[in-house]
């Protein structure tokens, strides 16, 4: 199975069903699998090569969904960048993939295409919102003169056909890469085939109950494992993804699922937050809420107890999970006033079981160790990484198989119910993201007057954990709160920047002079 | 009480400062918007807030969260009047 017969097939039993709302437009499946088979002949037509790497860097719309299914069915591998990336990282992830074609925005292109200069395999640009007709603007005619390539996503449809292109893609095939933040500061690239995106999504609807009825709100970025399967699964089932940008405005949200009378529910911690915060709540009818996720980041009980109480007759799930493969564990969701701090339990067709230091496994009650996952979802490595991807792969108990090292310490209860613990490096979980403070340290390093610096996370309400920047400056020189968040804005993607910035005489050091984050709150 | 023009002014400056970071060339035409140009994020929707009320001695209410107030320049510039003359 391919995940690209996802689309297709959808549009086969219901093409007139609709597919995806942004905004004010409304795409039916006939039409989202029009568009993409058409954009998957033009990616042919500039000499995409099957398993070529073909960028995304575009807000959440029916566009960056046809790009991502285009590339599929032309057989290459997609990956989503986050539009709020920054120029120097989209072409650091470009090169490091050796993307071939990216397609983006004109005001999204203009902000980074100086960067792009760097990136040598990178032949075409692909502007989704520019019409040829209009003025060639500086940063594209600057490109163009350089020997690349642009062109309008008009302009490359028009000469192409709607019908579905040949793909000799099967499924151990790679599909997608998903960019994460390592602990080293670099983003690396989690590798999965076909296979492994269907085994999740498929366990993934199982456990949810996922019908054609469904109509999801998601306001997850694309870019990030939740967001992009949102319209995976929907796809799968045949449901509807209502798409927004991003949670900005609260009663926008509520308004949608009123208005849409939204099933589904996918949240991270930031969301709940933000909607809990309102104090008329009670008056909007929630009623065709069915069911409600949330991963990334555990909610606290009494975001559980308030949404319990404002849409009774919503299931609640719980989860757990990583990108190296995508889920690990659910609550199922009658246990959860019951066990409201739990992960509960193996999704689906998946393995997951918590080892001491020495590889043993431990099945004693409240005894913290690792935990490990084997499934058919478990990525095949990290692009290009391998000393990486050794690290998070081990060999498994067949020789066709490897199991994924998460690097979260997990407990267990009698029931064997999971709970999360922390994680074994020093990852921050913010506004349901996860951030290395490396690249975060890397960024504040670039200001001359920094002689040290340490980042972590701090409880927040609004973000569940808020990064916290330690700056200890060179002698004699001065900078304030303000320049260090003005430099890290203009440097890092906007949940990336310091909300806070602490200035100490010296970082605490280890024994052997490393800095060390112990005891810095 | 600021007229139409010093407070387009200090509110262009804003966006300019604060959700651009300076960069002059990416400033922003006043009618458009902040959420579909990728301005904002929900933390930068924040930001606005503390702006307004901050500098215009004004309360967003949790109703005032939309949209039609607070996504562009124009908007904001509207919805600063029509809170500060009732006032």
């Amino acid at each position: 199975m391919l995940l690209d017969r996802y689309l297709h097939d959808s549009a086969q039993r219901h093409p007139d069903k609709l597919a995806l709302v942004c905004g004010e437009r409304r795409a039916r499946y006939a039409e989202v699998e029009q568009g993409a088979n058409a954009l998957a002949h033009g990616l042919r037509a500039l000499g995409l090569q099957r398993q070529q790497r073909v960028a995304v860097y575009f807000d959440n719309s029916v566009e960056t969904v046809q790009g991502i299914f285009a590339t599929l069915k032309a057989a290459g591998i997609f990956l989503v960048v986050n539009p709020q990336t920054k120029g120097n990282k989209l072409a650091f992830i470009l090169n490091d993939c050796n993307a071939r074609v990216l397609l983006t925005g004109l005001r999204n292109f203009e902000a980074v295409a100086s960067d792009l200069a760097a990136c040598a395999e990178l032949h075409d640009v692909v502007l989704f919102d520019w019409d040829a007709k209009q003025p060639v603007p500086p940063a594209a005619a600057a490109w163009a003169a350089a020997g690349r390539r642009l062109h309008s996503m008009s302009g490359l449809l028009a000469q192409q056909p709607a019908t579905l292109p040949v793909n000799r893609n099967i499924s151990l095939d790679l599909a997608s890469l998903i960019y994460t933040s390592g602990s080293t500061g670099l983003p690396k690239g989690v590798t999965l085939t076909h296979a492994n995106m269907v085994a999740a999504a498929t366990s993934i609807t199982t456990y949810l109950g996922n019908e054609p009825d469904d109509i999801i709100l998601s306001p997850l970025p694309l870019a990030f494992d939740y967001g992009l399967y949102q319209v995976l699964m929907a796809f799968r089932v045949g449901a509807t993804v209502v798409l927004e940008k991003q949670c900005v405005y609260p009663y926008k949200y509520i308004e949608l699922i009123v208005k849409e009378l939204v099933t589904g529910l996918p949240i991270v911690y930031t969301i709940s937050s933000i909607l809990l915060n309102l104090n008329d709540l009670e008056e909007h009818d929630f009623s065709s809420v069915r069911y409600i996720t949330n991963t990334a980041q555990a909610l606290p009980e009494r975001h559980i107890t308030r949404m319990r109480a404002l849409m009774p007759r919503a299931r609640i799930y719980l989860m757990y999970g990583l990108t190296e493969c995508k889920r690990v564990a659910y609550l199922p969701p009658e246990l959860i006033d019951s066990k409201p701090t739990s992960v509960g339990i193996p999704i689906p067709d998946t393995e997951a079981w918590i080892e001491d230091e020495s590889g043993a496994v431990i099945t004693t009650p409240g005894v913290a160790g690792e935990l490990v996952v084997r499934g058919p979802h478990v990525m095949v490595g990290y692009w290009n990484r391998p000393e990486e991807t050794a690290q998070a792969l081990r060999p498994g108990r067949h020789p066709y198989e490897r199991e994924l090292r998460t690097g979260d310490l997990f407990r267990q209860d009698a029931d064997g119910h999971l709970y999360f613990i922390s994680r074994r490096d020093d990852l921050i979980k913010t506004a349901g993201k996860r951030v290395g403070p490396h690249e975060v340290e890397n960024v504040l390093y670039e200001l001359d007057a920094v002689k040290e610096a340490a980042v972590i996370g701090i409880p927040d309400e609004t973000l569940g954990s808020a990064i916290k920047a330690f700056v200890a400056l060179r002698e004699s020189m001065v900078l304030t709160e303000a320049e260090v968040i003005k430099h890290c804005k203009k440097r890092l993607e906007r949940f990336r920047v310091p909300k806070q910035v602490a200035f100490v005489a010296e970082l605490p050091k280890t024994s052997s002079g490393k800095i060390s984050k112990k005891g810095l709150s | 009480m600021k007229n139409e023009h010093q407070l387009r002014s200090e509110i262009r400056q804003f966006v300019l400062d604060d959700l651009l970071m300076g960069d002059t060339t990416s400033m922003l035409d006043d009618g458009e918007s902040f959420l579909e140009t990728g301005t904002i994020d929900s933390i930068g929707v924040l930001d606005i807030v503390m702006f307004l009320e901050h500098n215009f001695q004004l309360k967003v209410q949790d109703r005032e969260l939309v949209p039609e107030n607070l996504d562009s320049v124009n908007r904001l510039v509207q919805f600063v009047m029509r809170k500060t003359h009732a006032a």
